[in-house]
């Protein structure tokens, strides 16, 4: 900029403006983790339990109503709260520009796919159990 | 930057190497860490819930996995990640919303708490699954 030197720091730090979007981004990685304080500890203790108990075991718990909703609530709540947490990690980390989009869109891209796999393995499990 | 010299000598950023290490940033840099590491246990839980709903032959696979000692300690320092990441997930909460334990006495004995809560808790997840 040319009148550089005529704008005191605040002034010239304003005038780059902000990014707009860091609220949101704080609000919803927290509201993310409100859900997962009642989703994770049901979460934990009945994944070890699954595979502890075996495969019999595992297919059984998935197939009934409630774990079969609240996986598929673990999973977009943890997925999306993970999405937004590494967001923050590659923006941190990541100075050069074409790298930090790169990884960005890659962190957006696996959590989505992630959670399509998640939710339709669920869905598997649970139909096919009806069936 | 602007062009204008810098009027007063206010505190920069934290850099960890004039600061001496204390409980407090421990937990944070735990947190993040955690965190990253949880980001790809994400990834091995939904293998596990994949191969279950893929058939036998798969699942016997991740089974021979998950019950070698390799998978056993996988299995429990991802529970330990998981424990640590939760209760200082709510101890930023509580910062956050009342602000609570800002003091740093309280806030180094609530870091030493998360850890020890997170290594005990892990076991007695554990150690509650097998018997229940």
């Amino acid at each position: 900029m040319s009148n550089n030197q005529f704008l005191t720091p605040t002034k010239a730090a304003r005038g780059l403006g902000s990014a707009k979007s860091g609220t949101v981004h704080h609000i919803r990685q927290r509201v993310s983790a409100l859900a997962l304080i009642f989703l994770v500890p049901w979460f934990v203790f009945s994944v070890i339990r699954a595979i502890q108990g075996g495969e019999a075991t595992a297919a059984d718990w998935v197939s009934q109503p409630v774990p079969a909703i609240l996986l598929i609530l673990t999973a977009g709540a943890a997925i999306y709260h993970m999405r937004l947490g590494m967001q923050v990690v590659i923006e941190d980390y990541i100075a050069k520009s074409g790298t930090r989009a790169a990884l960005l869109i890659l962190n957006s891209f696996a959590c989505i796919a992630l959670f399509a796999i998640v939710a339709l393995s669920v869905l598997k499990l649970w139909i096919g159990a009806a069936a | 930057m602007s062009g204008t010299p810098r009027a007063d000598t206010r505190p920069l950023s934290p850099h960890l190497q004039v600061w001496r290490p204390h409980a407090t940033m421990a937990a944070s840099i735990t947190h993040r860490i955690t965190g990253v590491a949880l980001y790809f246990g994400t990834f091995l839980i939904a293998a596990w819930l994949v191969a279950l709903a893929t058939g036998s032959d798969t699942y016997g696979l991740i089974e021979t996995l998950l019950f070698s000692w390799f998978g056993k300690v996988v299995l429990y320092f991802w529970a330990v990640a998981v424990l640590f990441h939760f209760v200082n997930g709510i101890r930023h909460l509580l910062w956050d919303g009342p602000g609570v334990a800002f003091g740093p006495k309280a806030a180094s004995a609530f870091s030493i708490f998360n850890y020890t809560f997170a290594f005990l808790g892990a076991a007695a997840i554990w150690a509650a699954a097998a018997w229940l």
